[in-house]
């Protein structure tokens, strides 16, 4: 994927994540009864605990490591709207990674350069942020998985 | 006047396949054929129920209204039933609920579908607010990486090999040979399987259905008006199930980004899809012991064992051993998808559960030719919708 100077990185969806002080997903959490919601609910969203009443929340960072639930990759193009950024198509890699604390998990692609040979479940992963695809102006960033170097 | 007893009282299907027509036309045909097998005229019914689709502006046409119009308006009651792949089951519980309350007393249900080319996909447009629609677009997952993440996991926790997957696609194709109505009628090899290309890892080409055109409809009355009709093979409805999750649903579903959070509230002992069955179970008043044939929903050839388990009919983690023993087999101890299941037919979102209902009615009065499980008298459908349908229907003789 060819990066060029001229193009502007950006978020591929607004406030699901951030890149400083270090990536990370943004959650929220409910401030009656603390329930982590992930993506973050949008404006007047009710808490999804159905024993709470709430709607409202505080923005929660999301834990930047976890472990894999399980895998799976994509061997032909999805149709849109996913935006393919190689011709001819090249295949990537999706994980399910369990977030231990904040107790729910994360779907997201897999780190460039890192297919279903290189993973397990119950390896330990961490987030990074990548290209997802570019237009004329922008990197459109995203979320992804990465495996940690020295499995054993 | 009430009625605790409700039977089905016709089934009947149109062929399913690759046919390019409106969808109402396998629904017409599909209700004709269900209305003949229970020798009720059109105008007799008086509620009629229509499985819909989300399609080109008005959602399946309005469907139930749809169905109405082609058949000929005679004032019936009507209603439209989404539950996506569950929309069947969801209408069979409407038009049984309104017979058990005295409000109707033949009601007809029919459920069909047009489907296009290729994935399942969201439709045209740009929705940052629809989750269905980000998924394709931010993290490029199609219903195929979840169905590879299940059995993934099946391999990961309890040994699955890819074999093991091959060998439901083997027996489903097996016992779809000679059903009439399926699309795909031919015999699968564990070679086949291997020689098809992966879709989704672990998950290859023949391991997962397609998409099909087909139509459903099942005719309901009341056991009074069965008699009356002098119907001598009753099929009882005895539960449907059309239980939402509990929340936190842990598992990973369609079109979801994540999971909810098991963090400060502590999952269900049961999950959702164990709930699906265990809520159709208590309505019943049955259990897996007394079930003699199922149709479960086999998106993938993995995800009919993960059924097997949801269902009772093994314990958890053996389904693959189950498998290999033969007890889903026909001529085995509970024969799963003698229909051929999705593997055979593919997927009509409308219909599908229906068509499950359809298979267990003939399988239970003994009219399923040389797919016959002997000796049916209970039988369970299983089906999960997208957006959180439960979808399970037991039969019994
Ligand atoms: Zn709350």
């Amino acid at each position: 994927m060819s990066q060029t100077a001229s193009r502007t990185p950006i978020p591929a969806v607004d406030g699901w994540f951030e890149l400083e002080p270090e990536p990370a997903l943004i959650g929220a959490r409910c401030v009656e009864c603390s329930t982590v919601v992930f993506p973050p609910p949008s404006e007047s969203t009710p808490c999804p605990n159905p024993r709470c009443a709430s709607d409202r929340f505080e923005s929660h960072r999301l834990a930047t490591t976890g472990t894999i639930w399980s895998y799976t990759d994509a061997q032909y193009q999805p149709p849109p709207p996913y935006i393919p950024t190689t011709d001819p198509y090249e295949p990537f890699a999706l994980a399910a990674v369990d977030l231990a604390d904040d107790g729910l998990i994360v779907l997201g692609q897999v780190a460039e350069g890192f297919g279903v040979d290189d993973l397990a479940v119950g390896m330990q992963v961490t987030l990074v942020i990548e290209t997802l695809y570019s237009d004329d102006q922008h990197d459109h960033l995203m979320w992804r998985w990465r495996p940690e170097g020295d499995q054993s | 006047m009430k009625h605790d007893d409700v039977v089905i009282a016709g089934a009947g299907m149109h062929p399913w396949g690759k046919w390019g027509r409106h969808f109402s036309t396998y629904g017409v045909a599909a209700a004709r054929t269900a209305l003949a097998d229970a020798g009720i005229e059109w105008t007799d019914v008086d509620f009629i129920v229509g499985g819909e689709t989300v399609r080109n502006g008005y959602p399946g046409y309005v469907a139930g209204a749809t169905f109405a119009q082609a058949l000929g308006w005679s004032g019936a009651r009507v209603a439209t039933s989404y539950a996506a792949c569950a929309s069947g089951a969801q209408a069979i519980d409407v038009a049984r609920a309104r017979i058990m309350a005295g409000l109707s007393e033949v009601a007809l249900v029919v459920g069909a579908d047009t489907t296009p080319k290729g994935f399942l996909a969201p439709v045209a447009g740009d929705r940052w607010d629809d989750p269905d629609w980000l998924r394709f677009r931010l993290l490029g997952a199609t219903n195929p990486t979840y169905f590879g993440l299940y059995a993934r996991r099946r391999i990961d926790l309890y040994g699955a090999t890819t074999d093991d997957f091959a060998h439901v696609k083997v027996k489903n194709a097996r016992h779809g040979l000679h059903n009439p109505n399926a699309r795909y009628r031919k015999e699968v090899t564990t070679d086949d399987v291997a020689a098809s290309p992966v879709v989704a890892d672990p998950l290859r080409l023949l391991d997962i259905c397609a998409t099909s055109d087909g139509g459903a409809a099942v005719v309901l009355c009341s056991a009074d008006y069965a008699r009356r009709l002098d119907d001598a093979r009753p099929v009882r409805v005895r539960g449907v199930s059309t239980v939402t999750p509990t929340y936190p649903n842990t598992v990973i579903e369609m079109p979801n980004f994540a999971t909810d959070s098991s963090a400060v509230v502590t999952p269900s002992d049961t999950a959702f899809r164990d709930a699906i069955a265990a809520a159709a179970y208590a309505e019943a008043g049955l259990g897996p012991d007394d079930v003699d044939v199922a149709e479960v929903y086999d998106l993938s050839t993995a995800l009919e064992l993960d059924w097997y388990e949801n269902l009772q009919l093994c314990g958890v983690g053996e389904a693959e051993k189950f498998l290999r023993d033969g007890h889903s087999t026909i001529g085995g101890r509970t024969p799963v998808n003698p229909s051929g299941g999705l593997a055979c037919f593919g997927e009509a979102v409308p219909a599908q559960a229906l068509a499950q209902v359809c298979e267990l009615t003939w399988q239970l009065r003994g009219e399923a030719g040389d797919r016959q499980v002997e000796g049916a008298r209970v039988g369970i459908t299983a089906n999960q919708g997208l957006f959180g349908h439960g979808s399970s229907v037991i039969l019994s003789t």
